[in-house]
């Protein structure tokens, strides 16, 4: 609802009372210069935002209010619009009411914030903006608050009509329906693919990072020196460091039947303690449960640098024939690698930590590059559940290329032939 | 007690994965909460586990000390320094200063412990350069390439390069956004599928080995 009466006079913001003007001045003004007269610019109206709707944030866990209101021709760079908030369900005077937010007209539309198309609160034109707790604004789960848009333009301010609307937390976030619907379309794909494994074989291409597990124990065997082991910098809580660990269980597996001395330093205790247990189970079923030792796997340090100086020391005094890097590593991985390289050993690393793969690539003479590290136990056990489960990655990637490759195909042919595929192409991103 | 040793850890993986699965969806406070109360019993198992740690770090070092083997003087130091740290670290209760002046425990970690962080982080700098020394010997196709992108990047992200080889900055930029971007996107999409299959398996039972071996 536009405040009547409300208009920009010479740039002056005149509020209605000021319109009891006295006579005598209007008489001095009509008789005034006629060139004073022209310099009066015309007298400018201000549009009220319209349309406006004010509900809780959907997909939140509470503290939030949404704001919409329909775009205007009126939008530009000369108008801006300002939230204006208060507590409880009224009435308000919209100029009482506190200002949390101002911004340009031609900003915050509802087709630039991250709504999929299955949430949208309002058509792509219309304006939005999320009040939340925060920077002076506390909004309480329950409590109604009295909302409104104001459009400014100068000194001149037109607003609607307050709603009222209650915060409140909510129990689904179906912005992530996407990524949900996904993940289990995918987990599906494995779970097909075990059983695909379960019935025939599956073709694996050769990784020689993983052909050369043998080849690096058997020369640290006939040279009769330790193979040291490292599961990275994270914890158990980290997919790598799982995956580093179940290779873990392999490798020590095949150095019990040698009977070679095996060197795992860690970094965290939880995962020292899980890695013992998997050493241990190695061994009994290689059958040398005589040949484990109990303290092959030692904690040495958290501290990301003193770690390094107490394996590098290790490498260069104990001059194992074998180093295998396995799990997530930073900026200590070249230094642990350079060292390992300079005692002649044979080094394998195995990382998803892509920042950190040129220096395992220079460095070690086998590198397992991303997935790789997780393929790796399926790869040394050829178990048909462990086979299946790389099948099922593979179908993955190829439905993501696949997607991939149709957008590509999508943009370049709209801009080719100027056609309208942003529907399209909106699609792509609100499901990705 | 193969069902305490086996079923029940798998039995806790499941439900304990799904339930935090499930949290990734719901944004209500209780879900938030039932994160960081997890968050927190973590934190204090972390904290048990250090005690794990400590135990095998005195127990390899008492053994090297013991057996004098190799460079068992430095578990000595080891012994000693961690021992002090401690009873400093309890006599300043923790704190790095009091009322503004340094406390011994403060001095550990600033005029110890930080300088030889430093010192190590400054050694990568000369094994940076030894890497790349022998990797850019052009033996091979792969490392010819190498070799060659590698020189034009340092060209163009020099203000010197730049000067020499005007059109360097801007192979450079290419060759950072689109080869290199693209074959690490690649990279982490491969990564990131490899982690969820990893954790499908471990939270149906399917991967097992993490809990100390293979077949039951």
């Amino acid at each position: 609802m536009t405040e009547p009466c409300i208009r920009r006079f010479a740039g002056t913001y005149i509020h209605p009372s000021s319109f009891i003007v006295h006579p005598c001045l209007l008489l001095i003004c009509l008789v005034a210069s006629p060139a004073l007269a022209q310099e009066v610019p015309p007298v400018l109206s201000i549009q009220a935002p319209e349309q406006v709707q004010v509900i809780d944030a959907a997909n939140d866990g509470g503290g939030a209010l949404t704001v919409l209101w329909a775009s205007s021709p009126a939008d530009g760079p000369a108008l801006r619009y300002q939230i204006l908030l208060a507590e409880g369900p009224g009435p308000h005077d919209p100029a009482a009411m506190k200002v949390v937010a101002e911004f340009p007209s031609q900003t915050h539309y509802v087709r630039e914030a991250k709504y999929g198309w299955w949430t949208r609160p309002a058509t792509p034109e219309f304006h939005h903006f999320v009040v939340r707790s925060g920077k002076g604004i506390d909004l309480k789960d329950g409590t109604s608050y009295a909302v409104t848009v104001a459009s400014v333009q100068g000194e001149a301010r037109a607003w609607a009509q307050p709603v009222i609307a209650d915060p409140e937390p909510n129990w689904v976030n179906w912005n992530q329906m996407n990524n949900l619907l996904l993940a289990l379309l995918f987990g599906g794909v494995v779970f097909a693919s075990i059983q695909v494994a379960k019935r025939r074989e599956i073709f694996l291409r050769r990784i020689p990072g993983l052909d050369a597990v043998d080849e690096a124990i058997g020369r640290a065997t006939e040279l009769g020196k330790p193979i040291l082991y490292l599961t990275g910098a994270h914890d158990m809580s980290d997919p790598s460091t799982i995956a580093a660990a179940v290779i873990l269980g392999r490798v020590a597996r095949r150095v019990a039947s040698y009977e070679t001395e095996l060197l795992v330093p860690h970094r965290d205790p939880i995962t020292m303690a899980v890695c013992q247990e998997i050493t241990k189970q190695s061994y009994l079923e290689a059958g040398k449960p005589d040949a484990f030792k109990e303290d092959c796997n030692f904690f040495i340090t958290s501290d990301q640098f003193s770690y390094t100086a107490a394996v590098d020391g290790i490498m260069l005094r104990r001059k194992p024939a074998a180093n295998f890097f396995m799990g997530s590593y930073f900026a200590e991985s070249l230094l642990l690698t350079e060292t390992g390289a300079s005692t002649g050993a044979i080094q394998i690393a195995g990382t998803d930590s892509d920042h950190q793969l040129p220096f395992f690539v220079t460095t070690c003479d086998y590198t397992l590059i991303g997935e790789e590290l997780y393929a790796a136990s399926a790869y040394l056990s050829r178990e048909p559940v462990q086979v299946g489960t790389l099948r099922g990655q593979d179908i993955g990637k190829a439905i993501i290329l696949g997607v991939l490759a149709v957008g590509i195909l999508l943009a370049t042919a709209g801009v080719v032939m100027h056609a309208d595929v942003g529907w399209a192409l909106d699609l792509f991103r609100d499901l990705k | 007690m193969i069902f305490l040793r086996r079923q029940v850890p798998l039995l806790i993986t499941m439900i304990t994965g799904l339930v935090f699965a499930a949290q990734y969806y719901v944004p209500h406070p209780a879900s938030e909460l039932l994160l960081t109360s997890a968050t927190k019993w973590l934190q204090i198992i972390g904290g048990f586990a250090l005690v794990l740690g400590v135990t095998s770090l005195f127990h390899v070092h008492a053994v090297k000390i013991r057996r004098k083997e190799a460079g068992w003087g430095y578990s000595v130091i080891l012994y000693a320094s961690t021992l002090v740290t401690i009873v400093v670290g309890l006599w300043a209760s923790g704190k790095e200063a009091i009322d503004g002046t340094m406390t011994a425990f403060g001095w550990i970690y600033s005029f110890m412990m930080v300088p030889l962080q430093g010192t190590m982080f400054a050694i990568l700098a000369f094994f940076i350069a030894s890497a790349a020394y022998r990797s850019f010997r052009a033996r091979s196709r792969e490392a010819a390439v190498l070799l060659v992108a590698a020189v034009i990047v340092m060209m163009g992200r020099v203000p010197l390069g730049e000067y020499l080889i005007p059109v360097s900055g801007d192979i450079s930029q290419w060759i950072l956004n689109v080869l290199n971007a693209s074959v690490r996107r690649a990279i982490l999409i491969g990564v990131s599928l490899g982690a969820v299959a990893l954790s499908f398996k471990i939270i149906f039972g399917v991967e097992r080995s993490y809990l100390g071996g293979g077949k039951e």
